[in-house]
């Protein structure tokens, strides 16, 4: 059976998450403990209010670390929501202090949207990358998103060598990243395990890729 | 491409049971949040609300335990309000399983708690409820009153929402005490007023009693339409709103 650790590093309702997780048949634990969340078939990355908050909550329980080691060896990671935007190589939401770095796994900034309502709170569509899985049979379906900053740009460089991510967009007054699948790494901007039965579906679509 | 109007069934609860009676053929047991919860998840709801209507400090635990059931089956956002009063109560009701937490009385009295669960928690799960009433002496004509409509709070309503969000309130569930329980419409003109005046998205509730009544509110800038009563006994389903708003030219999921 599959393992999920959902990474617990502070981080609000996680519980939720596991019980998502959980219906797609794999066993999932809460656990900052360093060795289980890199043992883990897969590792969640969840993710709710300041991204400074949230690099620091992860920085604590070595999850740069964990994160890091895990991709190096090809094995799955999923961010969600502010666990998404901590992968990006920085933020502005503490522009006073000017900008805050991120986990840098992937170049860009993640930016306030510029939209008449704000957060950016409800189900919105997602334009999913050609032949996505995450979005396998649910590529017509609305998701729960909430949240005020996302990445606007994709600025990792293809490469020939490499194949190339799928990024999948969404708009709130701007084009947004709204998804990304980069190999063992994935992210959504919105939230899967408040995205009623389509949400499910792409956390099936995410666990049925773990081999 | 854009975000859909939520349409939001909103549940009274006591001590752990849903009151004011909800009438569903083939329920089991009418007042089980768990089992309302899952039948409106699967019926379109955009979000589920719980309003805690006596909130003692003596049944927090059953009310706790209740979320914590419901969020176990329920894949859609939950907003739990009422009673709420200090930063640890707002920690106990998210880490029970609520994604959002509604800020009534105590943030008038204190508004601090609003800067500070939103600091500590995230702007986006601070909803400011507001139960507002008409009142002439008011400078914006309107007042936000405390007690579920029973005092006066001093406040004028349109100020104290704009304060809200600049404290890091992530929503404002705008309730009219003038329009609930007529049936006869929201409150069109407060709508707007609030709409004019803040960025944050505003759920309309109070006065719902007809299909023809939740379009005129996303025109006057509602981002969600919230009701109970006409859902609970199924006057109105949420899939005929939804079509009704899709007919108006509105965005739904």
């Amino acid at each position: 059976m599959t393992s999920v650790v959902i990474l617990d590093y502070g981080s609000g309702n996680v519980r939720s998450a596991q019980r998502a997780v959980e219906t797609t048949g794999a066993t999932v634990s809460i656990s900052a403990d360093f060795d289980e969340a890199l043992e883990a078939d897969a590792l969640l990355v969840p993710g709710v209010g300041a991204f400074a908050a949230c690099i620091q909550g992860i920085k604590k329980v070595r999850g740069d670390q964990i994160i890091g080691r895990r991709l190096a060896g090809g094995r799955p990671v999923l961010g969600i929501c502010v666990g998404m935007q901590v992968l990006f190589e920085k933020s502005t939401e503490h522009a006073g202090e000017g900008f805050f770095e991120g986990l840098n796994e992937w170049p860009g900034t993640v930016e306030k949207l510029e939209a008449a309502v704000l957060p950016h709170m409800g189900w919105n569509n997602v334009a999913a990358s050609t032949g996505s899985q995450m979005f396998k049979g649910i590529e017509n379906e609305r998701f729960y998103f909430v949240h005020s900053f996302a990445a606007q740009k994709w600025e990792l460089d293809p490469h020939e060598m490499l194949a190339a991510p799928k990024v999948s967009w969404s708009n709130h007054g701007q084009d947004f990243v709204a998804a990304v699948e980069n190999g063992p790494l994935w992210a959504t901007q919105f939230h899967p395990e408040k995205s009623g039965d389509a949400g499910l579906t792409l956390l099936a679509n995410w666990i049925a890729t773990i081999k | 491409m854009s975000v859909a109007i939520r349409v939001i069934p909103c549940l009274d609860v006591d001590a752990g049971r849903v009151v004011k009676g909800v009438n569903f053929e083939n329920l089991n047991d009418a007042g089980d949040p768990v089992e309302l919860a899952r039948r409106y998840g699967n019926s379109g709801a955009d979000e589920l609300v719980f309003l805690d209507i006596k909130a003692s400090s003596s049944n927090r635990e059953t009310t706790y335990e209740m979320i914590r059931k419901t969020a176990e089956e329920l894949f859609i956002p939950l907003t739990v309000g009422g009673g709420v009063r200090t930063v640890s109560d707002v920690d106990q009701l998210l880490r029970a399983g609520a994604d959002k937490v509604g800020i009534n009385t105590a943030g008038i009295a204190n508004p601090e708690l609003i800067s500070d669960s939103a600091k500590r928690f995230g702007d986006q799960c601070i909803v400011i409820s507001v139960d507002v009433r008409r009142n002439q002496d008011s400078p914006s004509g309107f007042e936000a009153t405390t007690h579920g409509g029973r005092n006066s709070s001093g406040r004028d309503a349109l100020e104290w929402i704009i304060e809200a969000a600049e404290r890091g309130a992530g929503e404002v569930l705008l309730n009219s005490m003038d329009a609930d329980g007529t049936k006869n419409g929201y409150d069109l003109e407060l709508i707007s007023a609030v709409r004019a005046k803040v960025e944050i998205p505003v759920i309309a509730s109070g006065g719902a009693g007809k299909l023809s009544d939740f379009a005129p509110a996303v025109k006057a800038g509602a981002n969600a339409v919230l009701a109970a009563s006409v859902f609970h006994f199924n006057e109105i389903s949420i899939q005929e709103v939804k079509a009704k708003l899709a007919g108006s030219g509105e965005v739904v999921r």
